[in-house]
């Protein structure tokens, strides 16, 4: 048994499998951000005292926690195929991940919420602050701060996750390397690569995250203590 | 009971105030009257009622019956503007809950301009004023966790002082410090006291509310026991608050 590897062969077409690695950090960067703002907006609404509302969250939360992402994107896919509408894969893909990743960042926020003292919120109220203002300017950026690797690390698994797109034909990376291996027939190598690009895209997403938690959390910025 | 008619138009008054949490009823009939520039200082044995009492002025609790009537605000009925009354109503709390995320200066200027509407530079004018006010100037870019208990309480109270509040509600405000840190706290309040501000206080500090209070008010099992001037903790009439202060509650 010998084991021969070509590297060359395959790294000759290196220029697409950037694209591809730019177009998973692009899904990765629209998904995240999209799923932030639906996961904090479906975690306030799991909070909130209107039934109706508290139980549209949490068959949506319940719903994405319980199926399988691929199942999930072709729900998406066809779905909107049927209604007759018709959207690139990468929008597609973009819609899916949103809601998939919108599940967990809501279910990640609602224990950051909770995490929140029940003394602060009374005193926020005390000092007349609407409800609004108190999430906005008390709660939200202590519960990110509490969960803030929790709900990171949730964004680097749906970067990874992101793989399962090429079978919407996304050109994403992992698409990419499907065609250059059935081109190359160096099925091995293609993967080792990938797998490699992979890694350096993680750790992309983690200097990110690291440098917006600097801008976001000025006190653990300059105090270097956990809230 | 006997009850001291405040002259003018009282800023807070309870009337047969009711409340009960399940079946236990801790607000069994509760009446009291602040009078503007009052210090009233509500004492009693742990559950007899008196921290709620406060609460229920700044409707932190819901009555259950009776009339509560603070600064002009129906606090008893539902249809109650709370951000108005809150506005009127500044609250310090035992556990001081500033905003740990939040320097002091932030801490005491966000609700100046997220409720008033404040410019920012003003803001941080008041804030540098109130702070003066409790002395901790010094400490304007500080984070709550920098700070003593006793600088934290302080702070607590400068941000309260920003919003110009028509009385302050006091809930046990010194109770989780250490006793080298309450004085500092306590002296603050008695500026305050001095410089004519109408204030309701929780407290277990007997000698302080001996030193600083108008008027006494001793709860016991969710009734207004017994009511009168700070004399009424050295010569009692009724057995329950002979008791209270004679179990060695009188510090001086």
């Amino acid at each position: 048994m010998s084991l021969q590897l070509d590297f060359p062969a395959v790294l000759e077409r290196w220029p697409s499998f950037l694209a591809g690695a730019a177009l998973t950090l692009e899904l990765a960067f629209f998904a995240t951000v999209l799923g932030a703002l639906l996961g904090t907006v479906a975690a306030v609404g799991r909070g909130t005292h209107n039934a109706l509302i508290a139980g549209a969250c949490k068959v949506y939360v319940e719903t994405i926690r319980n199926t399988p992402l691929l199942v999930q994107i072709f729900l998406v896919y066809f779905g909107l195929a049927s209604l007759g509408l018709k959207y690139s894969a990468f929008t597609v893909a973009v819609a899916a991940l949103t809601i998939n990743v919108g599940a967990y960042t809501a279910e990640i926020m609602r224990a950051g919420f909770e995490a929140i003292p029940r003394g602060q919120i009374e005193a926020a109220e005390g000092l007349a602050l609407s409800r609004l203002q108190i999430y906005w300017h008390i709660i939200l950026l202590p519960a990110i701060e509490k969960v803030y690797p929790a709900l990171t690390s949730q964004f680097v698994l749906l970067m990874l996750a992101s793989s399962v797109c090429s079978q919407i034909s996304a050109e994403e990376l992992t698409a990419v390397a499907n065609y250059i291996q059935s081109d190359t027939y160096r099925a091995f190598e293609t993967y080792i690569i990938v797998a490699v690009l992979y890694v350096i895209l993680s750790l992309v997403m983690r200097a990110g995250f690291w440098g917006l938690g600097l801008l976001l959390f000025p006190r653990r910025r300059r105090l270097g203590t956990p809230l | 009971m006997q009850q001291n008619a405040p002259s003018s138009e009282p800023i807070v008054s309870l009337r047969d105030v009711q409340k009960s949490f399940g079946s236990l009823r801790v607000l069994d009939g509760v009446s009291f009257a602040v009078a503007r520039g009052e210090v009233l200082a509500l004492i009693g044995r742990s559950g007899s009622g008196k921290s709620t009492a406060l609460r229920c002025i700044d409707r932190f609790e819901k009555v259950d019956g009776g009339e509560i009537v603070v600064c002009g605000h129906r606090v008893d009925r539902p249809d109650v503007n709370l951000r108005a009354l809150r506005q009127d109503v500044g609250i310090v709390f035992q556990s001081y809950n500033l905003f740990p995320h939040l320097t002091i200066e932030q801490n005491i200027t966000l609700a100046p301009c997220a409720v008033k509407g404040m410019a920012s530079s003003h803001a941080k004018d008041l804030a540098r004023k109130v702070l003066a006010q409790v002395g901790l100037e010094e400490k304007l870019h500080a984070y709550p966790e920098q700070l003593s208990g006793g600088q934290q309480q302080r702070a607590a109270i400068a941000r309260s002082l920003a919003m110009q509040p028509k009385v302050m509600l006091f809930d046990e405000v010194t109770s989780a410090l250490d006793p080298e840190l309450t004085g500092e706290v306590l002296k603050v309040i008695e500026q305050l006291a001095a410089d004519g501000m109408t204030m309701v206080m929780v407290t277990h500090e007997m000698g302080f509310a001996k030193g600083i209070a108008d008027r006494i008010v001793f709860m016991h099992r969710g009734k207004v026991h017994e009511t009168g001037p700070a004399s009424i903790l050295t010569s009692p009439t009724t057995p329950e608050l002979t008791q209270f202060v004679g179990t060695g509650n009188l510090k001086s």
